[in-house]
């Protein structure tokens, strides 16, 4: 399922330029520049610390960095507040969930919504929708968030940023923690509605076996720079990544052990 | 009969107390800061009232309304210039500044109104209603109606509008509500207003029972006994808590030995300190752990 970059008429809905980011005096983001097209999804890759989180900051406004710029469609929303970005139309989807827990399943959603102006049956409309994408988050409408299970928690956080209509949706580890089903579920559903709605899809993962094979162009980053950038397909048979991010490189050898282990269990 | 002349009487106290715990416990929830001046608030609120209603001689509809707003006024621009800047400091820096407001707060009131005790004219002052045995004057009245009506509207409003929802969503995660585009700012500032504003009505009703002076602030210090024992995380415990504190305070006063009865003035830090033993997380505190 790897498309490829279209270089066709379509220009770069997200644009990152020169982005350094800190946290205090740690330089955790340095010198980054990144696209992403229209329709797409493209993924980041990176092991733990190397920045990808800090990216999706600085893109929401969370953050704001100390130089580069971040442009999206068109408009430079460089260190704006990220209600301002979120208005904008980027629903930022972050690591851990992080859902409102004593509210229910339905306000959440509803949060999701509190900057649109555009009416109540609109909102209603879209709240039908993502129960629609999400059956299980119908079923425990009138539930505290604190109660789903983590899965669950994850969908409400994709549906809470759905809300927001947004045009680009920012997804940090949405598989976090979840069993192999789970994982299948939530990847088909970012792709359904980068297909069915056109969100255009920013997505960090640790599981690149799952990112590489749902996007169309992939970064890889170490600490707090972009070291590889492809189409996924190409990135996919990049022997470098094979060997860090999807760990094939001595399966012939791991296999052989396998097997003898098992000898000795006998 | 006796018994249900305290119990009345404990009532309307206890009223007052768990308004300002509910000021303590809003600022709380929403914004982690502990405002100590919570106290001093209701007194400012009364002397404004005052200002309003004896002063100027306005109507007392108006001048409560009056009040409120200039109360929302002083509440925000409290955040704005206090305390936004100490977002990020420690919370016992943060106490200490509450701590010094309290004090200015009174000076500023001694300066403009004096020290001698004043009496706000209201409707209810004065009159008394019986029924059989029991009287029971309207102030103490006002005072039930009134607080019972306000718990109404604070509880409609968190449940059921938007802001409402939102103030509880960006004090249960802050940087989830930063996502979604919650102005958690303006939300801090609206939290700040309306505690003073509900501080306020507590000392406008309170005002016709113990009369008004700078230091009437002071009840605030056993308003946040009940806050503690309310779980401080829960509003409804924390005005729960603030009745019970009223309404065993008159019955000790009552009870106690003569030339003891000032011990009375000891229930709420008493009842605190039980609560502390038996159930330290507070009455309500099951489901109101803190996320973040
Ligand atoms: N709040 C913070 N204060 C100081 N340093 C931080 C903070 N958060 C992250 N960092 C540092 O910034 C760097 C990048 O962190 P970031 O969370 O963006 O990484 P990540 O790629 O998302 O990692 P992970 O895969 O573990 O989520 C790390 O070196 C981290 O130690
Ligand atoms: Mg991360």
């Amino acid at each position: 399922m790897c498309y490829g970059r279209t270089w066709g008429i379509n220009v770069a809905l997200l644009t990152l330029r020169n982005i350094e980011t800190y946290y205090g005096p740690i330089m955790a983001i340095r010198g980054i520049s990144l696209d992403v097209e229209s329709g797409t999804i493209v993924t980041i890759l990176g092991a733990n610390g190397a920045g990808k989180t800090t990216v999706l900051k600085t893109i929401s406004g969370a953050m704001d960095p100390q130089k580069g710029s971040v442009v999206f469609a068109d408009e430079n929303i460089t260190a704006w507040d990220p209600g301002k970005v979120a208005r904008l139309g980027v629903g930022h989807v972050p690591e851990g969930r992080e859902v409102f827990p004593f509210l229910s399943v339905e306000e959440n959603l509803r949060m999701g919504a509190f900057t649109r102006r555009d009416g109540a049956s609109r909102v209603q409309r879209d709240l039908e929708l993502v129960y629609d994408y999400f059956p299980t988050l119908a079923d425990s409408k009138g539930l505290a968030a604190g109660y789903l299970s983590g899965g669950q928690q994850q969908m409400l956080a994709i549906g809470r940023a759905l809300m927001l209509r947004p045009r680009l949706m920012l997804l940090d580890e949405p598989s976090l923690g979840l069993a192999p089903m789970l994982v299948k579920e939530i990847a088909d559903i970012v792709v359904r509605l980068n297909k069915e709605q056109g969100v255009t899809m920013l997505l960090v993962e640790q599981n690149a076996r799952v990112a590489l094979a749902i996007s169309d162009y992939g970064y890889v980053m170490e600490v707090g720079r972009i070291v590889m950038e492809d189409t996924c397909e190409r990135l996919a048979a990049a022997t470098d990544i094979q060997e860090f991010y999807l760990g094939m490189k001595d399966q012939g050898v791991r296999g052989r052990r396998r097997w003898k282990q098992r000898k000795t269990w006998r | 009969m006796e018994l249900v002349q305290l119990l009345i009487s404990g009532i309307s106290q206890g009223c007052v107390y768990g308004l300002i715990a509910l000021g303590f416990v809003l600022i709380y929830k929403a914004t982690e800061m502990v405002n100590f001046a919570q106290g001093d608030l209701m007194m400012l609120g009364a002397f404004i009232a005052f200002g309003f209603i004896n002063v100027l001689g306005w109507p007392f509809l108006w001048g409560f309304l009056a009040t409120l707003a200039v109360m929302g006024v002083v509440g925000v621009t409290l955040e704005r210039l206090l305390l936004r800047p100490m977002i990020g400091e420690p919370p016992f820096a943060v106490l200490m500044l509450t701590i010094g407001l309290g004090f200015i707060l009174r000076a500023v009131a001694g300066a403009i109104w004096g020290y001698e005790d004043k009496t706000l004219s209201t409707p209810y002052g004065g009159g008394v209603a019986r029924w059989g045995e029991i009287s029971v004057g309207y102030e103490n009245i006002a005072v039930v109606l009134g607080t019972l009506a306000l718990c109404v509207l604070v509880f409609v409003f968190f449940r059921k509008t938007r802001v409402g929802i939102a103030m509880q969503a960006a004090s249960q995660n802050q940087l989830a509500a930063y996502y979604v585009g919650i102005p958690v700012k303006w939300i801090f500032a609206l939290v700040w207003a309306m505690s003073a504003m509900i501080s306020a009505t507590a000392g406008i009703l309170v005002a016709p029972l113990s009369l008004i002076n700078p230091i009437m602030g002071f009840v605030g210090i056993k308003a946040f006994a009940a806050a503690i024992v309310g779980g401080f995380g829960s509003l409804p415990g924390a005005f729960l808590a603030g009745l019970m504190i009223g309404i065993v305070e008159q019955f000790a006063k009552h009870g106690l030995p003569s030339g003891l009865e000032g011990f009375s003035e000891t229930t709420a830090y008493v009842i605190l300190l039980i609560m502390l033993f038996i159930r330290p997380e507070g009455i309500f505190a099951t489901m109101q752990r803190k996320k973040v």
